[in-house]
């Protein structure tokens, strides 16, 4: 296989990765709503409120630097990584 | 006093822009114990911050295309982030998002969710390659991936339709928020809100719409969170609201219960609502502030639509051609969320604090449990009643007393009002209109451009006069922007808002004829140009007919309503992409060299090489 092509496979595994978590915090969860909210969450408030207002969100945040750092891995292990910029 | 590069010293620079902003509030403040009159903060708060967004237009003025169009592809990830928040979060975001979560709960926010959730697909899918890709504008990127001047003009039409619908709202917030601060008649204060848009955009393009957008973002986020963290202290909720509501949601859960939230004794009878005033978004609190009020698929389906409209509209997109890397597209990403996340993290806060200020009867500002007359008699009652946003009236058995069920307000009330409800002084009142202004103008300003920019780029230079020379082509852009600025003033000049505000059909008409055509341009080298011409078509045609069918009374199909038209018409997008797609013939090998191309981040950009 190619240089490119390994490059392209691994890129698209950690999307499949990455999508998945994003799937499972965006929707899946909600899915549960209504069961959810009866168990009480991070600082008290009712589970599923928390996830709408703090929870999800911060998750999406984090979830981006995690996905971009292990993306430049990718790039840097095949050597398609750009120096110097940020 | 600065040395150097520009891009260098932003840190120092936008320091002491912010340092600057909060002496102007404080000598605001004295101001307002001096004796100022409210009418001379408002003007101060509009007219100073407008001036400084100006000079920032000035100071970026350009002639050069890469400038204009990409701001020279230069802006440091975190600012990039700063100024993608503001060209994001949209006077109604500012305004009326606390108000819909006051409202709606639950149901609504799958807004919240959605709106941070589709920068995922951003992240992942798209921003990194349309940055390695080096397009000016979205238009372009379908233009030169699929080839052809039809797909080109399908993406401009597409850009238009989603962009022109969400500008409009913007122009007229603007508007409304000029008229209130500076005493202007609406029709009038709409004008000066486009001239003080245009001022950021018009010499500068890009490059000056970024440097006042990061201006912008620091203003809107000190005037949202300003107000949270005092009212908290104030009726003495906590001093970080984020970590400690808890009690005071479930106080709230205490008091709606106490009232009968969601019994028949609760809801009003037909003759006492006819009997409200017809102001507009007039409601009471009908649903529980801190339960589940809505079925999985309907908030599921807001969430994915509103996520997938992110991932489409091209006013977002364009922002990540302006980092100096691929790299830094990608991180660029996840330091907008982190912006958007700070404002949209207070909102429901923001929604807790003002609902339990007002119903809590043990707070001195609670109104709920005491005669109307006394409500009626005080001083910022008067205030948010004359302004036609909050109402008072005696409904069932007539008793004298305000109950739950008897306080109607707009939900524009929640964030514009409650900070004189909790008792804080007139400066802050001045500071959240300068914060609205500076959100709906940045959202008007990256709006403006993206259409003006795709129709000057990709139908007048790339379709039209291919020889136009750098001058020639950033009048013409110059013109347009002026053009679509006017038009979108005039309409929103007629208060048309009813039907032109509704900002989430921007999002459901960018997914039905953008989302499939630049994902699958990325990920699927076998899609063509007339598959993603069909796509595009079809999609956008199809979101569009279910919209009108849906407005027009129709019964809702599979629960999609017309908040989540987008699902249908970008379901309908991808399969007719791909039927048409693959009878057709494959794309030739020089384009699927451009698509192995931009799958590589290090590099020369995929469209210089093309030439």
């Amino acid at each position: 296989m190619s240089k490119n092509a390994q490059h392209w496979e691994k890129t698209r595994g950690l999307l499949f990765i990455t999508l998945a978590i994003w799937a499972v915090f965006s929707m899946g969860i909600f899915l549960f709503g209504a069961q959810m909210n009866e168990v009480t969450g991070p600082f008290g408030y009712p589970l599923t409120y928390w996830f709408t207002c703090q929870g999800s969100l911060a998750i999406f945040v984090i979830l981006i630097f995690w996905f971009s750092n292990r993306q430049e891995k990718i790039d840097e292990e095949f050597g398609f990584s750009e120096k110097g910029d940020d | 006093m600065i040395k150097g590069n520009f891009i260098d010293n932003l840190p120092k620079i936008y320091g002491i822009y912010t340092g600057g902003f909060i002496a102007f509030i404080i000598i605001m403040a004295i101001g307002e114990n001096l004796g100022m009159t409210k009418d001379a903060i408002g003007i101060c708060f509009v007219g100073f911050t407008i001036f400084i967004y100006a000079a920032i237009g000035w100071l970026s003025r350009t002639a050069q295309a890469s400038n204009y169009y990409v701001a020279g592809r230069q802006v440091p990830t975190v600012f990039n982030g700063m100024a993608t928040a503001a060209d994001w979060m949209s006077g109604a975001s500012f305004v009326a998002m606390a108000g819909g979560i006051y409202f709606k709960g639950y149901g609504y926010m799958a807004l919240l969710v959605g709106w941070t959730g589709g920068y995922v697909l951003v992240a992942t899918l798209l921003a990194p390659y349309l940055r390695k890709f080096g397009c000016y504008t979205v238009p372009d990127f379908i233009g030169t991936r699929y080839g052809g001047n039809g797909a080109r003009l399908m993406a401009v039409i597409v850009l238009t339709v989603a962009s022109f619908t969400y500008v409009t709202a913007q122009i007229t917030a603007t508007g409304r928020i000029a008229s209130v601060a500076l005493n202007l008649e609406f029709e009038l204060a709409v004008y000066v809100g486009l001239a003080s848009i245009l001022l950021c955009s018009m010499l500068g393009g890009m490059r000056g719409v970024t440097w006042t957008q990061v201006a912008q973002y620091i203003v809107l986020i000190i005037a949202y969170l300003l107000p949270v963290f005092w009212i908290s202290n104030n009726i003495g909720a906590g001093f970080f609201p984020h970590f400690m509501l808890a009690d005071e949601v479930a106080r709230i859960g205490e008091l709606e219960q106490m009232a009968g939230l969601g019994t028949d004794a609760y809801k009003n009878s037909a003759a006492d609502m006819a009997a409200l005033p017809e102001w507009k978004k007039l409601a009471g609190i009908t649903k529980a502030h801190s339960e589940v009020n809505a079925s999985p698929w309907q908030f599921i389906s807001l969430a994915l639509a509103m996520m997938m409209g992110t991932a489409s509209l091209p006013h977002v997109m364009m922002r990540y051609f302006t980092t100096p890397s691929v790299k830094a597209a990608r991180k660029s990403v996840g330091w907008s969320v982190f912006f958007i996340f700070l404002l949209y993290s207070s909102a429901p806060m923001l929604a807790t604090l003002s609902k339990l200020a007002l119903i809590d009867p043990e707070l001195s500002t609670g109104i709920i449990g005491k005669s109307i007359a006394e409500v009626q008699a005080l001083d910022w009652y008067q205030n948010w009643n004359q302004a036609k946003l909050m109402v008072v009236q005696d409904m069932g058995q007539k008793d004298g007393i305000l109950q739950l069920n008897e306080l109607f307000m707009n939900g524009d009330a929640v964030v514009l009002a409650t900070p004189e409800i909790a008792g804080l002084p007139y400066v802050i009142s001045g500071l959240v209109a300068a914060g609205g202004l500076a959100a709906a103008m940045s959202t008007a300003d990256g709006l403006i451009l993206a259409i003006a920019n795709a129709i000057s780029h990709d139908v007048y230079y790339k379709m039209i006069d291919p020889k136009a020379e750098t001058a020639k082509r950033l009048i013409v852009a110059r013109v347009l922007l002026v053009v679509f600025g006017v038009a979108g003033a005039t309409i929103a000049a007629l208060q048309l808002t009813g039907i032109l505000g509704a900002v989430i059909w921007a999002f459901d008409f960018a997914m039905s004829g953008l989302f499939w055509p630049l994902v699958l341009g990325v990920w699927w080298k076998r899609a063509n140009k007339e598959g993603a011409i069909a796509g595009m078509l079809l999609g956008l045609l199809s979101g569009t007919a279910y919209l009108v069918y849906m407005e027009s009374g129709g019964t809702a199909i599979l629960g999609l309503t017309s908040a989540t038209f987008g699902i249908l018409g970008s379901t309908v997008s991808l399969i007719a992409m791909v039927v048409v797609s693959l009878a057709t013939s494959a794309p030739n090998s020089a384009t699927q060299k451009m698509v192995d191309d931009c799958r590589v981040p290090s590099g020369a950009s995929v469209i210089s090489g093309q030439k």
